[in-house]
């Protein structure tokens, strides 16, 4: 009895000392390359072709982000996959600024989203993408700001992942800018008078748009008749939300949400034999590449997107065209925003003067003051260019799309 | 004629648990578990029939009568047959070893097959929801110069719910292995002392109860059309509301149970609130159950002695 208590704790001993050993070596790591930016950093903030050294000594910045990558949102997780990989590739090819980008899947789910933060921690991450959906992204970012690791999403919305931290940024509009563009869209462009809502009661994404759109809709004095909610496990019938909405005279129905229940409304309203109006946010992109979605259910459909995969300027040509050729699909707004991104964090860089074997929180510190000054031209500008004030939301204008057989169309 | 309209929407709705609590109603009824898979066995079921039509689909042309009636009608029958062994499979492995272990720890055994299924499907079919297409078609019966529409699908729930009850009904009350479950139900050791096979007995439900598991999980991807690997998780756990609001193991119970849960989430969204028709809908399960413990139809069996 005895003998197997001493065994087993000399086994739980030599176990804690595998972890310290296994802890002890990546900081040691880390530790070995942080003496060096004392002295390499001045030289090269110096001469931007300090850059060069970074890459020839083959030493890049670790770029690390979670998304869901499988499960039901994995559209969004991947899509911001390809887009970065690309970036950096690209990034890669010119010399320069060189980065080695990972990947963790998170599954949509908070906590998963976490331990695929820790992963990336662990393996040196110096700068973050953050995470690529608002639940995830809101409790990844409190890490981000705790461990001082500077994240810049691509496309987690909610204002709770910026708010309060001032190294987290944003590449997409934040939730209530997109509910305030679309209902400034909606009443700019008259698209409809009377307006029905049905959105998600317990998604902090359509709860958040839904209520700037309300107040902006009643300064704008858009009629709002109707409004439906619903809510996990709730998801499949609209049946009741659609009839309200035609009781009450709505020519035009705002779905803020993701396109799986949008794909549901839209059939079921077809249904019914009512068409009115849908106009969508960001969630909605993605629905004509559902697997045996009928896209005429869609015609029509109008939605604000930063992106705009037929738009003939060149940047977003060779890049729809990269994507084409490598991920057989068009790529959408999340995979641009994360383009964006890696472009963004590239000038932000060069303009801090920050090299690879900087520690992470030095990179942070430099980029939290870099930030706000930038302007990006990217793929999601619109061709004005991003700005980001030190809040972290960014300031881009959003284009306006309508599906027409079965494609994006400019507004 | 509002009313009417969410009515026959609830009935709809309704009809779907009903199915699907009837699968659930008959294994506790003879097996006395719980078999949380049940949804799941919908959703591999949904699932079959979602490939085969699709793959049936482009041998007919489209819009002929071959393409309207073969892939919709042989998806349904592989996907009952899949089902029934995926079934008679689950119970041989998962829960006839442990029939005599307590009810906890099969029941702990039949939320890990759910879960198993649910991995298993993401694995072989990807977690992208897929847009199942109805098998029936998209078409609807108009009453009162248009003012009230039925869809297709509607019709079909309800009549093959109505059907399937008689059918199970007639199935318990006529037949000997009718007769061999519903001695199994009354008392396992007895039946097995007059000559009943209780394993035969217990797969048999198990193999029906998936078959029907199949077809409801067919009504409910074509009433309402995303499919996942997770689209039977929640109306299976509104379809064990239903079983238990009705009285779980009587067969009229999970019809009535079902079609009225149904009616009462939609006349909740309806005429109270959308935000809390899932808190109504087992507010009034709860009322019920203080009410009648056994549930609307349910017996309660006395403790012999």
């Amino acid at each position: 009895m005895k003998k197997s208590r001493i065994l087993s704790l000399a086994m739980a001993g030599a176990l804690c000392i595998g972890l310290l050993a296994g802890c002890g070596s990546s900081n040691d790591s880390g530790d070995a390359q942080s003496p060096a930016p004392a002295t390499g950093s001045p030289e090269v903030s110096g001469t931007p072709a300090g850059d060069t050294t970074a890459s020839t000594s083959g030493a890049a910045f670790k770029l690390g982000g979670t998304g869901p990558l499988t499960g039901a949102a994995s559209i969004y997780g991947l899509a911001a996959q390809h887009g970065a990989e690309i970036a950096v590739e690209e990034i890669n090819a010119m010399g320069g600024i060189q980065f080695e980008l990972r990947y963790e899947d998170d599954v949509h789910d908070a906590e998963k989203a976490v331990n695929a933060y820790n992963t990336l921690k662990d393996w040196g991450m110096q700068i973050s993408l953050g995470s690529v959906t608002s639940k995830p992204g809101e409790a990844t970012s409190v890490y981000n700001y705790q461990d001082r690791i500077f994240a810049l999403t691509p496309s987690a919305s909610s204002t709770a992942v910026i708010e309060g931290k001032d190294n987290v940024f944003q590449m997409c509009f934040t939730d209530p800018n997109q509910g305030m563009a679309s209902a400034q869209y909606i009443a700019e462009q008259k698209l409809g008078s009377k307006i029905s809502i049905i959105w998600k009661n317990d998604d902090v994404y359509s709860k958040g748009i839904r209520d700037t759109f309300v107040a902006e809709a009643e300064t704008r004095g858009l009629e709002i008749v109707y409004e439906g909610t619903f809510a996990d496990g709730n998801d499949t019938d609209f049946n009741v939300q659609l009839t309200e909405s035609q009781k009450a005279g709505a020519d035009l129905i705002f779905l803020p949400m993701y396109y799986t229940p949008a794909s549901l409304i839209l059939s079921q309203a077809n249904a019914m034999g009512y068409a009115p109006k849908f106009f969508g946010v960001d969630g909605m992109d993605g629905i004509l590449t559902l697997d045996g979605f009928d896209t005429a259910l869609a015609e029509g459909v109008m939605l604000l997107t930063p992106f705009n995969a037929d738009a003939e300027d060149e940047a977003t040509q060779s890049f729809v065209t990269k994507y084409q050729e490598k991920y057989g699909d068009i790529p959408n707004q999340f995979a641009a925003d994360a383009y964006d991104c890696v472009y963004a964090y590239k000038l932000a860089l060069e303009t801090a003067g920050c090299t690879p074997d900087m520690t992470a929180e030095e990179i942070c510190n430099k980029l939290i003051e870099v930030f706000p000054t930038i302007t990006l031209t990217g793929l999601t500008g619109d061709g004005a260019g991003i700005t980001w004030d030190s809040t972290g939301a960014v300031s881009k204008s959003p284009k306006g799309m309508v599906i027409q057989s079965g494609a994006y169309v400019g507004m | 004629m509002t009313f009417l309209s969410y009515l026959i929407t609830g009935i709809s709705l309704g009809s779907v648990y009903a199915i699907i609590a009837l699968g659930y109603t008959m294994v506790y009824g003879i097996a006395k578990m719980l078999n949380f898979a049940h949804g799941d066995v919908i959703m591999v079921g949904a699932y079959i029939c979602f490939f085969t039509m699709s793959r049936l689909g482009e041998l007919f042309e489209p819009g002929s009568l071959g393409a309207m009636v073969v892939p919709p009608l042989a998806g349904t029958i592989l996907a009952m047959v899949v089902c029934t062994v995926l079934g008679v499979v689950i119970e041989r492995l998962a829960y006839k070893p442990l029939r005599q272990a307590t009810s906890l720890a099969v029941l702990i055994t039949a939320i890990g097959m759910s879960y198993f299924l649910q991995n298993a499907a993401q694995l072989l079919w990807t977690s992208n929801p897929k847009i199942f297409s109805s098998v029936v078609g998209t078409g609807k019966v108009e009453l009162f110069g248009g003012q009230l529409g039925i869809s297709h699908v509607t019709i079909v729930t309800i009549v093959a719910c109505v059907v399937i009850m008689i059918g199970l009904t007639l199935f318990t009350g006529k037949t000997k292995m009718g007769k061999a479950m519903r001695a199994c139900s009354e008392d396992k050791g007895a039946a097995q002392l007059m000559g009943i096979n209780v394993n035969t007995t217990i797969s048999v439900t198990f193999a029906i109860g998936s078959a029907l598991a199949a077809i409801a999980g067919v009504l409910l991807c074509s009433a309402y059309t995303t499919l996942m690997p997770t689209t039977g998780s929640m109306p299976g756990i509104k379809a064990f509301t239903a079983a238990v609001f009705g009285g779980i193991g009587s067969i009229p119970g999970a019809l009535l149970g079902g079609v009225l849960l149904g009616i009462i989430e939609t006349f909740a969204k309806a005429y109270i609130s959308t935000q809390i028709s899932d808190a109504i809908v087992f507010a009034v399960l709860i009322v019920v159950l203080l009410v009648k413990p056994a549930g609307l139809l349910g017996k309660i069996m006395p403790e012999k002695v």
